[in-house]
Parts: C-alpha cells; sequence; structure tokens
C-alpha cells in the first residue's frame, strides 16, 4: 500500500543529486554559460570522491580505526577539486577559446561518464587491490550519519530528520544561491553578465571572472550530487552507469524552476517522486506497464517546457545571452 | 601583453593543418596516458590501437560498419543544425525507428511475402524517427520551445518506450531480451550483398552521404536551411516559410535517425534493446560539428572517432581494462579539436614591450 512516511524519504533521497545539480547548472546559466556538461561533471564528481575514500580506506585498513573527520574530508576535497578541475576545462574552452557551448559541454559529458565507469571499472585493477566491488562501507556511514532525534521521533523523524549532512548541505546551497543571485551585488553583476555581457562590460565588470567564477562554483555544486548519490544513496557502491540520467534530468530541472534555485528545492522532490512513483503504481502482474511509468519524469519535463514557452512570460526568460561567447572586439 | 584579433578566411591548407596539428597533438596526449595507465611504452600504445582498428578482416569490417551507423547518424542531425536547431534526439530517433522495423519483423513475419516486409518496415521506421523529430519541430517552430532539452527528453520517452516493448515481446518469458528476431526464417532481414554482412550499410550511408551533400549545397531547399540558420528574420523577410521549413527539415533528420535505427536492426543486430543506439545520437553532435557541417568532411570526422573508440576497445581488452577507456581518449581529442577551432577564427598577437604591435 501506499505509505507517505516511506515515499518521502524516498522521494528526497532521489532529489538530492538532481538539486544539487540543478542548483550549480542554475549559477552557471545565469553567467551565461550553458554547460550541458553537468552530467559529465557529476560522473566525475561522484568518482573522485570514490577514488580518494578507496584510496583512504585502504590505506588505513580496518574500517573501525578510520579518522570521521578524514573519512569525510578526503572524499569531499577530491568530489570538489575533480568538478573544479571539468569546471576550468569547460571555462578554459568556451571562454578563452570562445568555443561552441553545445559541442563542448557534449564533449565533456562523454568525458566525464567514460571517466567515472573507467575508472569505477578499473580501479580495483590499477591499484591492484584484492576485493571484488569498490564497496565503501565505512566511508558511506560517515555520509549517512542522521541527526540525533531521527530514530526516535517516528514519522516526524523518518521524513525530515533521516539524511545524511549532504542532504542539508544541497537544500543550503540552493537556498544560498537565490539569497546571492537575486540580493546581493555580486548577484546583480554576475545576472547582468549573463544578460547582456557587453553592457556589464561598460559598466566595469570583469567579464571572464565571473563566468569563470560562476561556472566553477556551479560545476562543484553540481560534482556533490554525484558524490551523494554514491555514497549516501548508493550506499558507498559505485556500479557503472548506475547514476544514468540524472544529470540530464538535473539540466531539464533549471527550465522546470525558471531559473530559481529556492524552486529548485519543491521542483526536485517532486521530480525525485516522479523517478519513483513506478515502484507504488500497483501493476500487478504487468510487468512491462512500469517501464511505460518510468516516462513520467521526461514527459513531465516535456509538458513544463511546453506550457513555459506558451506562456512567454518576460520574467521566466533564459539568460538573454545564454549559449552565446562574449567577444569584446566583437561589439 | 597578448591581444587577439579576428582572423581574415585562412587558406584551406592552413585549415587543415591546425586541424591535424591538434589532432597530433591529442593523440600525443592519449599516448602518454595510456602508457601512465597500463605501462606500455607509448609506441606499443599507437601499435596496439591500430591493431584494434585494423588488426584483422574481421576488425576492419567492423570499423566500416560502425564508421557507416555513426556517419548515418551525423548526416541525419546535419539539416537541422545547419538550420541551429540542436537536435540532440538523435538517440531517441534511433530507438524508434529500430523499434518499429523491429515490430513489423514481429508482427508481419509470416503473413505477408518477405520482399513486402522489408518494404513495410522500412516505410515503418522512416515514418517513426521522423515523428519522433517532428514532435519537437512543432512546438519549436510555434511557440519557440527550446528544442535542445526536448529532444533530449524525447530520448527517454523512446527507451522506456523500447523497455516496454522488450519486456511485451521477450523470449523466452522472463529473460529481459527479444532474442534474434526471425531467426529461422529470417523474414524482414536486409539481403546480404555479396555475402558480407555489413556491405549493404555501407553502400546505403556512402550514397545517402553523397545524397546530402547535393541536398544542401545545390537544392532551393538546402539554401532556405542556410538561410533560416543565418537569420530568421532575413528567411521572413525573403519570403521564406520558416515554420515549414523547420518542420519539413526535422522530418528529413528523424526519417535518417529511423534509416540508421532499421539498419541496427533489420540489417545486422536482427534484435532491439533499450542500448542499441550506443551514444551515437551524441557522439555524432560532435561528429557533424568537427566537420562544420559539411558532409564530405564528416566521412573522415567519424572514422576518426570510430577509430579511436576501437582501437581503445582493444587496449582496454588487452589490458583488463573498462571499456570507458575509448571515452575517455575520445573526450580528449574531442577537446584539443574544439580549442584549435579559435586559431582558425582567431589570430593572437603578442605585444612587444615598447607598445609597438607586431603584426
Amino acid at each position: 500500500m501506499f505509505s507517505l512516511v516511506s515515499f518521502i524519504p524516498r522521494a528526497v533521497a532521489q532529489s538530492i543529486p538532481l538539486l544539487l545539480g540543478s542548483t550549480g547548472e542554475i549559477v552557471t546559466e545565469k553567467s551565461g554559460n550553458l554547460n550541458l556538461g553537468i552530467p559529465g561533471v557529476m560522473y566525475v564528481g561522484g568518482i573522485c570522491g570514490v577514488i580518494g575514500s578507496f584510496l583512504y580506506e585502504r590505506s588505513v585498513g580496518d574500517p573501525a580505526q578510520m579518522n570521521a573527520f578524514l573519512g569525510v574530508a578526503i572524499p569531499l576535497t577530491c568530489c570538489l577539486l575533480g568538478s573544479l578541475l571539468m569546471g576550468l576545462l569547460y571555462c578554459f574552452l568556451t571562454v578563452n577559446l570562445r568555443a561552441n557551448q553545445n559541442v563542448t559541454g557534449l564533449a565533456m559529458t562523454t568525458f566525464g561518464v567514460g571517466f567515472g565507469n573507467f575508472f569505477g571499472g578499473s580501479l580495483i585493477k590499477l591499484t591492484g587491490a584484492e576485493v571484488p566491488t569498490i564497496s565503501l562501507g565505512a566511508t558511506s556511514k560517515l555520509f549517512r550519519t542522521t541527526l540525533p532525534f531521527a530514530g526516535s521521533t517516528g514519522a516526524f523523524g523518518k521524513m525530515f530528520l533521516s539524511f545524511g549532512f549532504l542532504a542539508y548541505l544541497a537544500i543550503a546551497i540552493a537556498f544560498a544561491a537565490s539569497y546571492v543571485l537575486n540580493h546581493t551585488r555580486v548577484g546583480l553583476q554576475l545576472r547582468a553578465v549573463g544578460e547582456d555581457p557587453a553592457t556589464a562590460d561598460a559598466a566595469g565588470i570583469n567579464i571572464t571572472r565571473y563566468k569563470y567564477v560562476a561556472t566553477c562554483l556551479g560545476c562543484m555544486i553540481a560534482g556533490l550530487g554525484g558524490l551523494y548519490y554514491v555514497m549516501d544513496y548508493a550506499n558507498g557502491i559505485w556500479s557503472n552507469d548506475a547514476f544514468g540520467d540524472r544529470g540530464w534530468l538535473a539540466i531539464a530541472l533549471v527550465i522546470f524552476t525558471i531559473w530559481r534555485p529556492n524552486l529548485a528545492v519543491p521542483a526536485s522532490i517532486l521530480f525525485g517522486g516522479l523517478y519513483i512513483l513506478y515502484l507504488y503504481i500497483p501493476t500487478g502482474k504487468n510487468l512491462a506497464i512500469k517501464e511505460l511509468y518510468k516516462m513520467l519524469p521526461y514527459i513531465v519535463t516535456i509538458v513544463v517546457l511546453v506550457i513555459s514557452s506558451l506562456r512567454n512570460k518576460r520574467e521566466n526568460q533564459p539568460p538573454e545571452s545564454l549559449g552565446l561567447p562574449y567577444f569584446r572586439e566583437e561589439r | 601583453m597578448i591581444h587577439i584579433t579576428k582572423r581574415k578566411e585562412l587558406a584551406p591548407q592552413q585549415m587543415l593543418a591546425i586541424r591535424l596539428g591538434a589532432i597530433v597533438a591529442a593523440l600525443v596526449v592519449c599516448g602518454v596516458i595510456t602508457a601512465m595507465v597500463t605501462g606500455l611504452n607509448p609506441i606499443s600504445v599507437y601499435g596496439a590501437m591500430l591493431n584494434g582498428a585494423f588488426g584483422s578482416q574481421r576488425k576492419i569490417w567492423i570499423l566500416l560498419q560502425e564508421t557507416a551507423i555513426l556517419l548515418c547518424v551525423s548526416l541525419a542531425l546535419t539539416p537541422a543544425f545547419r538550420m541551429k536547431f540542436w537536435n540532440l534526439g538523435g538517440e531517441g530517433q534511433i530507438l524508434v525507428g529500430g523499434l518499429a522495423a523491429a515490430a513489423v519483423m514481429l508482427v508481419m513475419g509470416g503473413r505477408l511475402p518477405n520482399a513486402l516486409v522489408i518494404l513495410l518496415e522500412i516505410v515503418a521506421a522512416l515514418a517513426a524517427g521522423a515523428v519522433w523529430a517532428l514532435i519537437p519541430a512543432v512546438f519549436k517552430a510555434r511557440w519557440n520551445t527550446n528544442e535542445t532539452l526536448f529532444t533530449l527528453m524525447m530520448n527517454y520517452v523512446a527507451t522506456q518506450l523500447v523497455a516496454y516493448y522488450v519486456i511485451k515481446w521477450e523470449v523466452p518469458k522472463g529473460s529481459g531480451k527479444i532474442g534474434i528476431i526471425n531467426q529461422s526464417t529470417e523474414i524482414g532481414w536486409l539481403p546480404q550483398i555479396a555475402g558480407y554482412k555489413y556491405l549493404l550499410n555501407i553502400i546505403v550511408v556512402a550514397l545517402l552521404t553523397v545524397g546530402m551533400y547535393a541536398y544542401l549545397k545545390y537544392s532551393k531547399h538546402g539554401y532556405e536551411i542556410s538561410v533560416v540558420g543565418e537569420s530568421t528574420n532575413t528567411a521572413r523577410y525573403v519570403g521564406i516559410k520558416v515554420e515549414r521549413v523547420i518542420i519539413r527539415t526535422l522530418v528529413l533528420s528523424g526519417a535518417i535517425c529511423g534509416l540508421a535505427g532499421l539498419l541496427l536492426v533489420a540489417g545486422t543486430d536482427h534484435t532491439i534493446t533499450t542500448t542499441i543506439a550506443g551514444g551515437r545520437g551524441f557522439t555524432a553532435v560532435m561528429v557533424a560539428w568537427l566537420a562544420k557541417f559539411n558532409p564530405a568532411v564528416m566521412v573522415a570526422s567519424s572514422a576518426l572517432l570510430e577509430f579511436m573508440g576501437r582501437g581503445a576497445g582493444e587496449i582496454s581488452t588487452a589490458y583488463g581494462l573498462n571499456h570507458s577507456f575509448g571515452d575517455i581518449l575520445t573526450g580528449i581529442i574531442l577537446f584539443f579539436i574544439i580549442g584549435s577551432e579559435f586559431f582558425i577564427t582567431y589570430k593572437v598577437n603578442f605585444q612587444k614591450k615598447g607598445g609597438e604591435r607586431d603584426v
């Protein structure tokens, strides 16, 4: 039977990678960069965290001896570094070399997904470890440490307190991004860069710096989504291609939320719910029909795309110069 | 100080030299990375890659076949890209094309003569691919709906549709696979030419390449596509019906993707899975872009990417590494070529100390 108490935590757990990915992409797009490399960045973020913690867990040997702080800090740092490098690469190609953003993004996705699957599939062989699969139980346990009252407060605890720290961090990042974008000078200048870089340039805003910082921060936020998925959602077990198409859904969420990170919080939970709804729809013996229910998040995205283009309101439009390179001498 | 200016049009041989330079640089980086991962010396890395691509007659045939299919998808996407319509839905259009072909093979096999089944499956595959591209095209033309994400989402709808039918048609029940369709009767299988399994696909795609080249370069449609791509306002001003051009071009684009699905399902694989498109819808975007949307150059760019993929595959097999190694190498090559475009369009001037400029 359908039970909200079991449904909500699962929907939220599904939503966190989407939320981080879309928050990162919104910050990026506000600077006028359309980064289609986000799916790849999320893979890289995930696998870099895995590599970091795999090496750390192996160097310690006995999981009981692990330092809780290092156990979290090492994967987190590796994940952020990996994502940052991807962001720098994207910026170098699109900002400095003015490459086509769509093509650069797709190439980054090819590279990133390949990078993730390659190291996911070869890490054991490359390090000469004698374990059958990459299973980072000890690290995952640290990431999944819940708030203290989660177990003792019944349904309330299960629905709101039962998540690892990255989930709360994701929501905090989304609200912080929303605040910075809409209520600070930095946010105003960033939006100016995305809307009309020539005017922003004339006003003395450093276009290159804003694009770099926004895109790299965006990539690091998105990379955390990959880390959350593997360490928290998947219990520290990396399996190739398991992350799937969440990166693309995160990009679609950006349009769904009309470029507002605070709206991304409920929207991603809705998407997370749609993503797993098929598990809750009774189908009897007809297993095939479940595959059709899995279309739901994509169809909803399409419907939203169509509706938002039909309404065509001025404040709901993408940044004016989204996807276009800026070259001062070309004005 | 450095300052950057736009170049005048470069001579073709200079453009080629810059691109080749980028590819060579990328291959060197790939070789070094492979050497680091496998412990081989870089020279034998290239040896292993060449062996993976050209090592035996069978490998050469597979390379040609893979190149042909990738080229087919790239050709399909090209007219849309020329119009600045980002069709990222190649994956889904291939899948529904293949699904339609498989459906005809399963349902009509035994009820109609073989020739009629083949004819019907060709029509079905092309129509299915066309419909899959038509839906986003109509919304783009009417309401300017974002086509990049629309076509992208259509991919996943197609994947789930195929997943649904795979379970419906699975043989034996519970296996999650369809298996080879009409294995004993071979009804609906495209004929083999001179006993070569892949030759038909290669010939079809070769003809398609010539056709697409002529269509874009010499036909009125091709001209209209270019004008719409440059500026929709200009196109409207000269009396081109932009909506009609968008819809017509996307129907063509989708139908050719459907053809790729047909070639895969009825020509070589004789089965359908959710992964039959194998990421070609995305790789083809890069193939087309690398060739600057020129069908003739696409032959080379698709061959290059397939060569890298097959070569890297050989290395991964030999060293027990994961097959995604090829994607990493492909990514590196793409980054280099994408970066090299800058040096074709722009010129970097180093300003000398005294404030003089060298020209």
